[in-house]
């Protein structure tokens, strides 16, 4: 048996793969689905434009998702996970006993 | 469309995320604001705009294929609405070529000429498949291409975007340029519809 590893595949990393399906096409789609997508969006800008980190840092930020964390999560669910991480040590989240 | 979060607890989750970034001094109400205010300005106007110019403007259609990023500063566009400007390439259709985008490993795209894009385009569904089967994508997406028209599929990379320059469609041949503009859709410019 031979085994091939693609040790730089990521999970993002899907053209040409099979298995999901049809492509959804939603009419009239609104540019956000709710608010908080919209300020997720922003708060990536304002940290890119920010320096906290650079456009290559959130990419893979996102890339190195667990495969299944990251198939699970929505599109801007992924962009809020990837800006918590990387804010993680500019801006820390307060502790349960600061209140 | 939340995965298996409710939106709620999301919504929750981003409050607390922004105030910790605003305490911080990292941003402000102001700036978001602004932010969004900008990516909902995006518009596939913009790119149409673009279009009707190289359809009706020979030299300027040159240029554009040329070098698409100085082009777009004689219309005074820009491919970005964000904070880095990356390589713009205008990749044309011909009677015998059809070009499609896609970005496989996320979701690059001009936002400043195309405005947001849509979610099919940012799906797991439309980046595993348009790289493979292309011509059934696009028919699912109601263009039929003849079996002899070439179809390209371009990978948008980190580095780069680019934006399809459809064929002008017969019979256009009076209108001027903002009546052309008009016949531009976003799919249009993405290459998964003709116009």
């Amino acid at each position: 048996m031979t085994v091939t590893l693609h040790a730089m595949a990521r999970v993002n990393d899907v053209g040409g793969q099979s298995g999901f399906g049809l492509i959804a096409v939603e009419p009239d789609e609104p540019p956000f689905h709710a608010d908080w997508e919209a300020r997720v969006y922003a708060l990536n800008v304002a940290m890119l434009r920010q320096g906290v980190y650079n456009l290559d840092q959130f990419r893979d930020a996102i890339e190195r998702m667990p495969p299944a964390e990251y198939l699970a999560a929505s599109y801007y669910e992924r962009w809020m996970a990837a800006v918590e991480s990387l804010t993680a040590a500019a801006a820390p989240a307060p502790r349960a006993d600061d209140d | 469309m939340s995965g298996h979060h409710s939106d709620s607890e999301i919504a929750v989750r981003v409050r607390r995320l922004e105030e910790r970034l605003i305490d911080a001094g990292l941003t402000s109400d102001e700036q978001l604001d602004g932010i969004i205010g900008q990516i909902l300005s995006g518009s596939p106007a913009n790119g149409a705009r673009v279009v009707a110019r190289a359809w009706v403007d020979p030299a300027f259609r040159g240029r554009l294929l040329a070098d698409a990023n100085q082009a777009l500063g004689e219309l005074d566009l820009s491919m970005s609405t964000g904070p880095q400007t990356q390589r713009f390439t205008v990749v044309e259709n011909t009677p015998t070529v059809h070009n499609v985008l896609v970005c496989t490993l996320c979701s690059c795209y001009p936002i400043g000429l195309l405005g947001p894009s849509p979610s099919w385009y940012k799906s797991e569904a439309y980046r595993a498949r348009v790289v493979r089967e292309p011509r059934a994508v696009l028919a699912e997406f109601g263009l039929e291409l003849p079996a002899e028209t070439e179809i390209v599929v371009h990978d948008t990379s980190a580095e780069s975007r680019h934006m399809v320059l459809p064929l002008r469609p017969e019979g256009t041949a009076g209108l001027g340029e903002a009546d052309l503009s008009a016949l531009v859709t976003r799919e249009g410019l993405i290459g998964t519809a003709a116009v």
